[in-house]
């Protein structure tokens, strides 16, 4: 063989892989999840989830023939560790968008670093002021606690229970809602008789409750997140408290029940579908979405998915038609994901607009209620 | 007018008592916690602040034997406190005493380096969630007076009396109680006349080891439990320690009652937003005005 054919070989080798690299090249989409820490709870599930739906995605081979690759980090639910990693996730690994934080803090702290970056960032926290007012590169899936609210609110008024005690635990999630719930108490004709707080860390609740006893309220709203509601729960079946007790969204997971135990029963909480997804009607759009994505959970994970791991799962199929409409850079992303709609996910019916980045509606939230150690549906 | 205020009075009544009941049963772990300091403190001058994440272990372990070793809760209870009282001699081994040249300091960085250490391979091995375990016996709630307490915190009050009783028998009428005595009034002359000062300070890690395992079982079932309860439990039992002047008799457990009492009031009757704070404001305040504990005399007996 002589020399020029070995060197034309070489070539058209080097030319079939470097093409071959070509075509293979993937998407890359950044990810920052609490998956350690406090908010463990919120980025385990995040990143399972994503991690999960990537994967499928890839199996079936890729959007229009790219893979997508994840690359995610742990920001340990620290605002200052997820701005250092989200500046890494534009400048080395040049991601084309960013899933997450998993928290309303580490996502106002990330903010600024995606607009400067021009990335589009799609929070998976709850916090209402993360899409208001409307940031031209910032998107959320998880639902804002104004829905959640609003969701308790409207039963309550229904009902006629105009007085009602909050408990709500003093960190970034409890002191949202409670923001919210004294803002939005009014609108309902409902007073606020009682306004009480309690430590993330708490153990034993029975103070607030007993003056929550002798307040003459006629529903009690706790907000907080594993275990503290469940210790409310025990504590209120302790002290014989009758009144209807409400928890938040932040404790929709069958883990809250498990804990709970019989002290669960009759408490009521507004809370994603994905709890209830088998007793949706037929004609509710989210119901595909949402049996999958359970099914799917259950298969990789063996244990429940929850909304939480929802807001991640959403992120990355709003991502992934975002390029299937055509789109591979950042900037086509973002144009793509703000003209999205009907987009059934796993957090409700997605419709974004110039003027909308949250993108969901009150249908978001159903009225769920504890029986015989289960979830059901309020009607 | 005097009838509403009447039941008004009365209704403040319930309240209180409502805060003291809850405040007892709370107290009494931290107290159980607080023995648990001292008696270490007492045998060797160590703070050990991994002694929270034995109650961590306690409960988690507790949980273990029961979920999928599937023992019944008479004889989880005593396997988890086993293997917590062997976690404790483990690390008194490893730990503390290939020191050579122990200092205070030393120490008590070694202790925070173990508790850190002990809560991690708990976060691997049970995860970072929490737990629940079931009532030793159901959780219909008893009636006292206008207040309403549940069957475990019964049990947590007779536990505690059981175990305070039995420490207080050990060391005032076993010999190994009484060698443990001898240490921590003089170590020096104890080893002269032939105390083994060394397995000592072995036994009081076993014995602290074993009753924080304890607490944390016995108040798994109220509060839950998951690899990061040892921090802030740990901490109060410190303050009753504290409160208590380090002794590991009846001091430490009036210190752990009270300020279980304070807390509770605290958040009932002022805001719920102080009731750690006002834990740590009292170690503040006994540090600085009654180092000696608040019921302690300047040079007084410890054991």
């Amino acid at each position: 063989m002589n020399r020029s054919l070995i060197s034309l070989l070489f070539a058209a080798v080097t030319m079939l892989f470097s093409a071959n690299a070509f075509a293979a090249a993937p998407i890359k989409i950044g990810a920052l999840f609490a998956i350690t820490g406090p908010a463990a709870f919120l980025g385990e599930p995040e990143r399972n989830s994503a991690k999960m739906v990537i994967d499928e995605i890839n199996r079936a081979g890729g959007v229009k023939g790219r893979k997508l690759e994840l690359v995610a980090y742990d920001t340990a639910g620290d605002a200052t560790k997820a701005v250092q990693l989200a500046t890494r996730l534009i400048k080395d690994d040049k991601v084309v968008a960013i899933i997450g934080p998993s928290t309303t803090g580490e996502t106002m702290a990330v903010i600024p670093v995606a607009e400067r970056g021009q990335v589009p960032l799609i929070s998976c926290s709850a916090g209402s002021k993360i899409t208001d007012p409307v940031k031209k590169w910032v998107f959320k899936t998880a639902q804002n606690d104004s829905l959640a609210v609003g969701r308790i609110f409207d039963y309550l008024q229904k009902h006629k229970l105009h007085n009602v005690s909050i408990l709500t635990v003093s960190d970034g999630f409890g002191a949202s809602g409670r923001e919210q719930l004294k803002a939005q108490a009014s609108k309902f004709g409902i007073k606020i008789v009682s306004d009480d707080t309690y430590g993330p860390k708490d153990t034993d609740m029975t103070a607030q409750l007993t003056k929550i006893r002798g307040s003459h309220a006629q529903a009690v709203i706790c907000w907080g997140t594993n275990p503290g509601p469940a210790v409310i729960a025990k504590n209120v079946r302790q002290l014989g408290i009758k009144t209807p007790v409400f928890m938040s969204h932040g404790v929709s997971s069958k883990k809250f029940i498990e804990l709970a135990g019989d002290a669960a029963e009759g408490i009521m909480l507004p809370s994603g579908k994905v709890v209830v997804a088998d007793q949706l009607s037929n004609s509710d759009q989210q119901k595909k979405s949402l049996l999958s994505f359970v099914k799917d959970y259950q298969n990789h994970y063996k244990t429940e998915g929850d909304h939480f791991g929802g807001h991640a799962w959403d992120a990355v199929m709003l991502i992934k038609s975002a390029v299937e409409k055509g789109a591979d850079s950042p900037q086509a992303i973002r144009d793509n994901l703000e003209k999205t709609k009907g987009f059934a996910g796993i957090g409700g019916i997605f419709n974004y607009s110039a003027q909308d980045h949250a993108g969901l509606g009150k249908d978001a939230f159903v009225l769920v209620e504890v029986k015989n150690r289960d979830w059901v549906i309020v009607k | 007018m005097s009838l509403s205020l009447l039941s008004r009075g009365e209704m403040q009544f319930d309240q209180i008592l409502q805060y003291v009941l809850s405040g007892l049963s709370t107290g009494a772990i931290y107290a159980l916690i607080g023995i648990g300091f001292s008696i270490i403190y007492n045998a060797t001058g160590i703070i050990n602040f991994a002694q929270g994440e034995f109650v961590m272990l306690g409960g988690l372990l507790t949980l273990t034997c029961l979920e999928y070793l599937k023992l019944p809760i008479w004889a989880a209870i005593p396997c988890a406190v086993a293997v917590s009282t062997v976690a404790g001699l483990l690390f008194e081994r490893l730990a503390i005493r290939p020191l050579r040249r122990p200092t205070p300091i030393n120490l008590v960085i070694i202790t925070i380096g173990g508790s850190i250490l002990i809560r991690g391979l708990a976060m691997l091995f049970w995860g970072k969630d929490t737990h629940s375990i079931p009532s030793f016996s159901g959780d219909d709630p008893i009636a006292i007076g206008g207040a309403t307490i549940l069957p475990q915190h019964l049990w947590i009050l007779g536990i505690t009396v059981i175990i305070i009783t039995a420490n207080k028998f050990y060391f005032y009428h076993t010999i190994s109680g009484k060698a443990m005595r001898a240490c921590a009034y003089n170590r020096r002359a104890a080893s002269l006349v032939g105390i083994d000062v060394r397995r000592m300070v072995l036994f009081s890690f076993m014995i602290s080891s074993a009753m924080g395992a304890m607490a944390g079982i016995i108040v798994a079932p109220l509060t839950m439990t998951s690899y990061d309860v040892g921090v802030m439990l740990g901490l109060k039992g410190f303050c009753a320690a504290i409160i208590g002047g380090m002794s590991s008799g009846i001091a430490t457990v009036i210190g752990g009652l009270l300020l279980g009492v304070l807390e509770s009031l605290g958040a009932g009757l002022i805001s719920s937003g102080y009731k750690d704070a006002i834990a740590f404001i009292m170690l503040l305040l006994i540090l600085f005005i009654r180092p000696q504990g608040l019921f302690g005399k300047a040079d007084s007996e410890r054991v």
